[in-house]
């Protein structure tokens, strides 16, 4: 009961044209305060979905959400109305993005960008507000935070966005933060310094992550706690030791097995996952892995597999599991 | 790739390719260059794969553009299998352009670019896309290309019945195996490879990998692989270059370099680059370096790491280092760093 926050059987479908898209399927999931939750998935898997849904962020309609249930610190947040969502989004939920190019306001100075969210949250001063700008933005790692608060978004690398991006998400100390991608868009020693900087802001406030990713590498360092999606759903969910050490679902076992890594053999041979990721206005009956499955059997056809607990905070969805096989 | 006395199926000496940027405002409006790649060497050999790392805006894919000269160095040399093609440019009008000799040598050269969605005409069909290079290049008739075109298809692992679709009817993946059918459709020895992975999902990006290991294999390829991905470099490649800033710093086996990185940058970039392992990612560091690239537009003096550099000296900030080779346990490699060469004291760059 003393999760920080609980999601619950959400699902979240849109009606399009081309019929009912069921992006998010029964999801669920329970985040501590200060753990950091790994949400990996490849594009159109649901990971980025699920978090707009419960911060009230996709547009409804097309959006809509036949069941389930969100909660934050108590709160119900899936039917909640915009005035409560407005008093706890960027306060005690804040959300960094992949784009800090298309998320900051390319009109406004990094300035008025940060204060803003003070004075709305906080009713600070604007000089209040300013001095624990500067206080953030040197936080965060920019070497001029004065010469930066006077800047613009465009007059900033890439990195440097993507630094006052989090310094904004921290502003209000939030208790939960969540990160969609946020080294996509960066270069790989940038992404290194965006990772250890979260990480080290975290350790240090306590606060509960949910870091949103396709790269395992990523989540590997990052991550107590691992939820792997497919097609929707939540495929396989286990501690990060346990699922990188005996990764279960086949799915997850497929990402694991193609991925080059700096770690292997080189001669080593990648094995991909054969066929394409699902197309989710057209899913096939029984497991939607089904097609792309090394394991697959008749019954995969029929049936839609539950969570199994497969051992301590591990649980998978697959049919075979039972059955063992090598890793 | 061990015979010594075979020669280099392509050799790029001191390439640089700079291009005009308007800096400032006003009557301080002015041109400048940017000097994308400054003075890049490197040489490839028959069936070999030497990839390119760097990260964005270090001139990698401009390099690849300017040795297949869809791009026009602004300096140095690019041979393909010894003729000199740089020197097969023609003035017409008053504009630099291919001669016929280029234009027929270019059959050989082709690439496979980074992003399936923009470079794949909408309009054309999978058959048409294809087939254009045999129209423009290949006498054959309309049954022997149709027969030409289901092969590249079935070699790239698509139904020949797709033939009649358009590309959006395709996902990423498949749309990048369309852009190898026609990099292959006219038999070309040497291919370079723009990004090909970064934008497919991941479980897609090994399909491809191991496809263009295949047909690198069965068609005894010759590939320059530009990538930011490094492990995936690592996985194809059996040479890498990295650059900075539009230089080569490092060079050298692909097993040496990662195992064994000599410049510091090269350092820094591994140790960025995560592994899916936690027990491993929790004990590594992996910021070495701090800040991010500098403009290419002003590029810092000496060696042009040195603002990101953890063991930079003064010697550094003043003085260029040169590319210069170094053999290490049995494997031949070029490092640009002073103080890598500094403890053998043998030469000393001018």
């Amino acid at each position: 009961m003393s999760a920080l926050l609980s999601v619950d059987d959400l699902c979240v479908y849109f009606r399009t044209e081309q019929g009912e898209v069921k992006a998010v399927d029964g999801v669920s999931f329970e985040l501590e305060r200060g753990e950091v939750l790994g949400l990996v998935g490849e594009s159109g898997s649901g990971k980025t979905v699920t978090n707009l849904a419960f911060l009230g962020l996709l547009p409804r309609p097309p959006a809509y959400y036949p069941r389930g249930a969100v909660r934050f610190a108590g709160q119900e947040l899936l039917h909640a109305d915009e005035r409560t969502l407005r008093a706890l989004r960027g306060r005690r939920i804040a959300m960094i993005f992949q784009d800090p190019m298309t998320a900051l306001n390319p009109y406004l100075t990094v300035e008025r960008q940060l204060t803003e969210v003070l004075e709305v949250h906080e009713r600070l001063s604007r000089r209040a507000a300013r001095s624990r700008s500067l206080e953030l933005l040197a936080r965060v790692g920019i070497a001029d935070p004065e010469r930066s608060l006077r800047a613009h978004p465009h007059e900033l690398s890439g990195g440097m966005r993507q630094r006052v991006m989090i310094a904004m998400a921290l502003l209000c100390s939030p208790e939960l933060l969540i990160a969609d991608e946020p080294t996509t868009a960066v270069d790989v020693t940038v992404q290194a310094q965006v990772l250890e900087l979260i990480r080290e802001l975290q350790a240090e406030r306590g606060m509960s992550v949910i870091l949103i990713t396709h790269d395992l590498g990523v989540v590997a360092g990052m991550a107590h706690r691992i939820a792997v999606m497919y097609a929707g759903r939540i495929v396989e969910t286990a501690t990060a030791s346990a699922l990188f050490a005996r990764p279960r679902h086949p799915y997850t076992q497929g990402l694991l097995a193609s991925v080059p890594r700096m770690d292997a053999d080189r001669s080593a041979q990648l094995t991909p996952i054969p066929g394409l990721p699902p197309d989710l206005s057209r899913l096939p009956s029984g497991c939607p892995f089904r097609p792309r499955c090394p394991r697959v059997v008749a019954r995969c056809e029929q049936v839609y597999p539950e969570l199994i607990e497969i051992g301590p905070q591990h649980r998978a969805r697959c049919l075979r599991l039972g059955e063992e096989t090598p890793p | 790739m061990s015979d010594e006395s075979l020669r280099p199926l392509l050799e790029v000496t001191d390439l640089a390719v700079s291009f005009p940027v308007r800096v400032g405002g006003g009557i301080w409006r002015k041109k400048r260059p940017l000097r994308a790649v400054d003075g890049v060497s490197f040489s490839i050999m028959p069936g070999e794969t030497l990839g390119l790392v760097g990260e964005s805006g270090c001139g990698k894919s401009t390099t690849g553009r300017a040795v297949l000269q869809l791009q026009r160095p602004t300096r140095g040399q690019v041979r393909f299998d010894g003729v000199e093609l740089t020197a097969l440019w023609r003035k017409r009008f008053g504009a630099r352009v291919w001669s016929e000799r280029l234009r027929q040598l270019r059959q050989q050269m082709q690439m496979i670019f980074q992003d399936p969605y923009a470079s794949l005409n909408p309009r054309m069909t999978v058959e048409d896309i294809v087939s254009e290079p045999l129209r423009t290049f290949a006498r054959l008739s309309a049954a022997e290309r149709s027969r030409a075109v289901a092969e590249l298809l079935v070699q790239v692992g698509l139904d020949p019945r797709f033939r009649r679709r358009y590309p959006h009817e395709f996902s990423g993946g498949q749309r990048q195996r369309i852009g190898i059918a026609r990099a292959l459709a006219l038999r070309p020895r040497f291919i370079v490879c723009d990004e090909p992975i970064s934008a497919l999902d991941v479980s897609i990006q090994a399909q491809i990998l191991n496809l263009l290991a295949e047909l690198r294999r069965s068609l005894g390829l010759t590939y320059l692989f530009i990538a930011h991905d490094l492990a995936a470099v690592r996985y194809v490649s059996d040479r890498i270059a990295v650059m900075y800033l539009g230089k080569i710093v490092e060079i050298a086996p692909s097993t040496a370099l990662c195992d064994n990185p000599l410049h510091p940058y090269t350092r820094a970039l591994i140790a960025a680059v995560p592994v899916p392992n936690p027990q491993i990612e929790r004990a590594r560091k992996h910021v070495v370096v701090t800040g991010d690239l500098p403009s290419p537009l002003s590029p810092p003096s000496g060696c042009r790491f040195h603002t990101r550099c953890p063991i930079a000296i003064d010697r550094c900030r003043r003085e260029e280092p040169a590319l210069l080779p170094l053999t290490i346990a049995g494997s031949e490699r070029l490092v640009a760093c002073h103080l890598v060469r500094e403890p053998r004291a043998d030469t000393n760059s001018p």
